[in-house]
């Protein structure tokens, strides 16, 4: 029991006597607004007490920080130890553009990278495609062969700095590169560190970014897993990511339900595919999620998010190691949440959205910058957001204790009720075959769709507030300056990347592809192939090439 | 006529502004499908139906690929409803086409349902008759098989195809009853999925049950596997194309054409009627108020449908 | 009994996938009761422009959120003049610069309508600027 039965007789005393006094309160002025809910539309009671958590078991449901189930966050000391890393997400114009961001970057403090890749990488094919026209450099670097990613990391210490990339379909060959990169710069593989993304059912449920058919992309997914787990053991070789689940305008709850989902169909890809232990390799799992605006929520959001996986490595799983319960993730503020109009005002939306993000407990935050819903963001902007994640750390003082809400009646409330609601769609999804099923039946795309589509009503009617968007709005806009990019790159990479080909080895390529579409064929490991192709010069797409040709590829499903 | 030689030759934004306004009603597209008529009957017109999420548009876009390989143009004809609140609609079968979209030789239109007064099936009679009048080899018309409408569509094929999915629990029932009974070729989409093999034998015994057939034909029941197994996807379209051939050819050489001809005028003289002499008559009743009042007299009892219909016929048809 | 309705293509150009926004006018223009025909993520120009023109549609609206309307919008208006769709309105929408605003005018595009755009905004717009030519 969480309370004596003296303090819950109290409690229901003084709590009828106060709904009294409400209820006469109300006959006089009525509240603002009749329904109050968060911003995902969860309904919020006007007080919460003892009576909402009577059913909770202290060691069972809360328990100590470093201890099952985790909900109080994963490290013993807390943020005293360390605080979270600050990863600031960058990529822009050429691999040399985006070094030099880098190197600013970690002048200014950051303590890891992250890398943004332009649209043609991210979906596999080179620069100069004709798919690909106009993209070039535009959302994140472009990247077409090794030597472009040499220059990339050029001057960075591989065995000291981590790096995160966010990449996805073609995960397995950004990282062959990162592994060749290390390689050629004498870094053994067991030293380096770092994230890839690499989780392609968030892609098909809410970003879209997708090459081949949800089976094999899981295939490959598992494939990096297990290279990881035998040569590379610092890397996170996948980021479930619930980041762009809610972009795509989720609620929390499907964000916490549909991200924790998706773990639960790697794991199970892992186990059966490649009959690995779930303790050899779940210690390296991490996540990632999205801190939303409506901040008690996306605090409550965090602590169930890490108590559900803690659950779901030991009872679902039967996991031992109490490494494999941690859900260890990292955090971006809510690109969604910042507004064109007065955008200055997203200065003081992140600053919130980080503040959330910390009191939930995450390991690793990026800061969005005030501009970024014009463009990439300038130098000047994400030293804006970098230091904002250095005031919380350094001066606020909300680092000093350890989960400082937790215990609060409407934090432990909230906490169990996303939880309880998250664990609802879990099992629905279980009973339609797991989130590949799912996926193709087109369930998570339509319960996003619905949503994203209740929030924008609830934005038109004004029952939902956006500042200087429906409300407090101005005629004449703040104009910033923003960050072009330069159309020419797109020529200079495709003049760069015909001298390599035109320098290379074609018959090793040629060689080394087939040996890694033979490896696709057979269902072997291809990262081993990968990282010979990378080396042999073959280009991004050519790799893809294989991939799409032996396992097909995927186009947008007709659900709208 | 300039329309009706410019959709000969395969002008598209003719064609599709034609079909536009037949859709709307237009009074001229009538003279223009009247031009046409003469040149149509060419096109072989597949018919697909099949529960929401059953894959038909999948097999549309393999089934194209596998006939232009062939060198066969094609024209397809998608039906999405109309949202009966809004009068609008969002037609989204066209995302699973667009690789085609570049393709000179392809020519996909979508149509919403629109209302029950919008007479789907006579627009896409006539639609038929465009993209026929093209000079589309192959025209396949994909429609959600749940709505009477719906059914009245698979009237304008030659070749009715039903698509199915193991697992939708009513499998069977899903469908409407007119449909199966008009069913050429039974497909099982995603076979590879629990409940295919129950579904194969329900559909089976239903066969049994019906016992003979016009011309012999037997619908067959086609198997095909998830189009995340490529080759096994593959396998399946081809089979399904192969039937589809092979049920032209009999319908032709066992001298059946004739009788699904026969089926396809009277639906559309059925519908021309509807258009010239029912839709008039409606729109003039219920302009004039005379509908609403008419509707009130019979919630009352004070009269009954067939005298209201032999009063309105003695009045409106001399 | 005429009625014209409103043909609009809602299409994704290039190849980003953020379509929250294509999806939600999607809807949008659908509860408006226009009839609208969505092309789905990772259209390129020339796939836009003949579904365009096969669908009949009166209007074109293109969504791109990666950076690259600059080419790709214009593309799609030059393609369409080609075509024989000169008729056929675009409009264009997503994470747009201010600084680009004036080419994308030049270049045919109707109207840009930028982050935080009321959905009524974008009706009206279209109720009154396009009509069935």
């Amino acid at each position: 029991m969480y309370f004596s039965r003296e303090t819950l007789k109290q409690s229901a005393e003084s709590r009828k006597k106060w709904e009294e006094e409400v209820s006469n309160a109300l006959s006089q002025w009525q509240d603002q607004k009749e329904r109050w809910s968060t911003v995902s539309d969860l309904e919020i009671q006007r007080i919460y007490g003892p009576e909402e958590l009577q059913n909770m078991d202290f060691a069972r449901d809360i328990g100590c920080p470093g201890e099952y189930p985790f909900l109080r966050g994963n490290q013993i000391t807390g943020y005293r130890g360390r605080y979270w890393t600050f990863r600031m997400f960058a990529g822009m114009g050429t691999a040399r553009d985006t070094n030099r961001r880098w190197k600013l970057l970690l002048k200014q403090g950051q303590t890891g990278l992250s890398t943004a890749f332009d649209f043609p990488t991210l979906m596999g094919y080179d620069t100069g495609n004709p798919r690909a026209l106009g993209e070039c450099g535009k959302c994140g670097v472009a990247i077409d062969t090794l030597e472009d990613f040499m220059q990339l990391v050029d001057g960075i210490p591989l065995d000291r700095i981590t790096t995160s990339m966010t990449i996805n379909p073609p995960a397995t060959v950004l990282w062959a590169m990162y592994c060749a990169a290390a390689d050629l710069n004498g870094v053994p593989l067991k030293k380096i560190g770092g994230t890839i993304q690499n989780d392609m059912l968030k892609e098909f449920i809410a970003q879209k970014t997708f090459m081949c058919p949800p089976e094999p992309s899981v295939k490959l997914i598992s494939d990096t897993i297990e290279f990881g787990t035998q040569y590379v053991p610092k890397w996170n070789t996948i980021s479930i990511s619930g980041y762009h689940i809610r972009e795509a305008g989720s609620t929390a709850v499907q964000e916490l339900a549909f991200t924790l989902r998706d773990g639960i169909e790697y794991v199970e890809d892992v186990v059966r595919r490649k009959g690995l232990d779930v303790d050899a390799f779940a210690p390296r799992l991490s996540f990632f999620f999205n801190s939303h605006i409506d901040f008690f929520e996306e605090i409550c959001k965090m602590r169930a998010a890490r108590r559900m996986w803690a659950k779901i490595m030991r009872e679902r799983f039967k996991a031992k190691d109490p490494r494999s319960w941690w859900m260890r993730f990292h955090t971006q503020t809510a690109g969604c949440s910042l507004t064109a109009q007065q955008p200055y005002n997203n200065v003081v939306r992140t600053a919130i959205e980080a503040l959330a993000a910390v009191l939930g407990g995450t390991q690793s935050l990026h800061t969005n910058s005030l501009d970024e819903v014009w463009c990439l963001p300038t130098e000047h902007a994400v030293e804006i957001a970098l230091r904002t994640q250095q005031v919380i750390a350094e001066e606020t003082g909300v680092a000093s204790t350890i989960d400082p809400l937790g215990g609060s009646y409407f934090v432990e409330s909230l906490t169990n009720e996303m939880e309880a609601q998250a664990w609802e769609y879990i099992e629905k999804i279980d009973a339609m075959g797991g989130m590949i099923a799912a996926i193709e039946k087109g369930f998570p795309q339509m319960e996003i769709a619905d949503a994203a589509y209740r929030f924008q009503q609830q934005l038109e009617s004004g029952e939902k507030v956006m500042v200087g968007v429906n409300r407090y709005v101005t005629d004449e806009g703040d104009e910033i300056p923003t960050l072009d990019i330069d159309d020419n790159i797109e020529k200079e990479q495709v003049e760069r990347l015909n001298g390599i080909k035109r320098k290379r080895d074609d018959k090793a390529v040629k060689r080394h592809l087939n040996e890694l579409r033979r490896a696709c064929k057979k269902g072997d490991n291809v990262m081993p192939h990968c990282i010979e192709a990378v080396k042999s010069l073959a280009t991004l797409q050519e790799i893809c090439d294989v991939y799409r040709e032996v396992y097909g590829e995927y186009t947008d499903p007709a659900i709208y | 006529m300039k329309e009706a030689d410019k959709i000969r030759k395969g002008d598209v934004r003719t064609a599709t502004r034609l079909i536009r306004n037949i859709e709307d009603s237009i009074p001229e597209a009538k003279t223009a499908i009247k031009h046409l008529f003469p040149f149509t009957g060419r096109a072989h017109v597949v018919g697909l139906t099949g529960a929401p999420g059953a894959g038909k548009s999948t097999l549309i876009d393999s089934l194209i690929s596998r006939y232009r390989k062939m060198n066969k143009t094609i024209g397809a004809l998608l039906v999405d409803p109309t949202s009966p609140f809004t009068g609008g609609a969002i037609l989204g079968d066209r995302i699973r086409l667009q690789r085609h979209a570049e393709d000179p030789q392809v020519f996909v239109r979508s149509l919403a349902t629109r209302g029950a007064l919008g007479g789907l099936s006579k627009a896409a009679g006539d639609a038929i008759h465009v993209m026929d009048a093209m000079g589309k080899d192959l025209v396949f018309v994909e429609t959600v098989g749940t709505g009477q409408q719906e059914v009245e569509v698979m009237n304008h094929v030659h070749t009715v195809v039903v698509v199915m999915i193991p697992g939708m629990g009513d499998d069977i029932q899903a469908i409407k009853a007119g449909i199966l009974e008009v069913a050429d070729i039974f497909v099982i989409n995603k076979a590879d999925r629990e409940g295919a093999g129950r579904l194969y034998q329900e559909l089976m015994h239903m066969l049994d049950m019906a016992g003979t057939f016009a011309g012999g034909w037997r619908p067959p029941i086609i198997s095909v596997d998830t189009m995340f197994k490529p080759e096994l996807f593959h396998e399946g379209v081809e089979e399904l194309s192969t039937k589809i051939d092979e049920h032209y050819e009999n319908l032709v050489s066992k001298n059946l054409l004739g009788s699904r001809l026969r089926r396809k005028v009277m639906a559309e003289l059925n519908e021309a009627l509807q258009s010239s002499i029912l839709t008039p008559i409606l729109r003039k009743i219920i302009d004039s108020g005379e509908m609403e009042s008419l509707i009130e007299k019979l919630i009352k009892k004070e009269t009954d449908p067939y005298t209201c219909a032999e009063e309105i016929a003695k009045k409106y048809l001399r | 009994m005429t009625e014209r309705r409103i043909r609009i293509m809602v299409a994704k150009p290039g190849l980003d996938g953020h379509d929250r926004g294509a999806r939600i006018l999607s809807r949008c223009f659908r509860d408006a009761g226009f009839e609208v025909i969505y092309t789905g993520c990772h259209q390129t120009p020339e796939q836009i422009a003949s579904a365009a023109i096969q669908e009949d549609v009166d209007l074109v609206g293109l969504s791109c959120l990666s950076g690259a309307h600059r080419y790709l919008f214009p593309r799609v208006v030059e393609l369409l003049r080609e075509r024989g769709g000169d008729d056929i309105t675009v409009i264009g929408g997503g994470i747009i610069p201010d600084q680009d605003l004036q080419m994308l005018h030049d270049a045919g595009i109707k109207a840009v309508f930028t982050p935080g755009a009321s959905l009524d905004s974008i009706v009206q717009w279209v109720r009154e600027n396009v009509s069935v030519k």
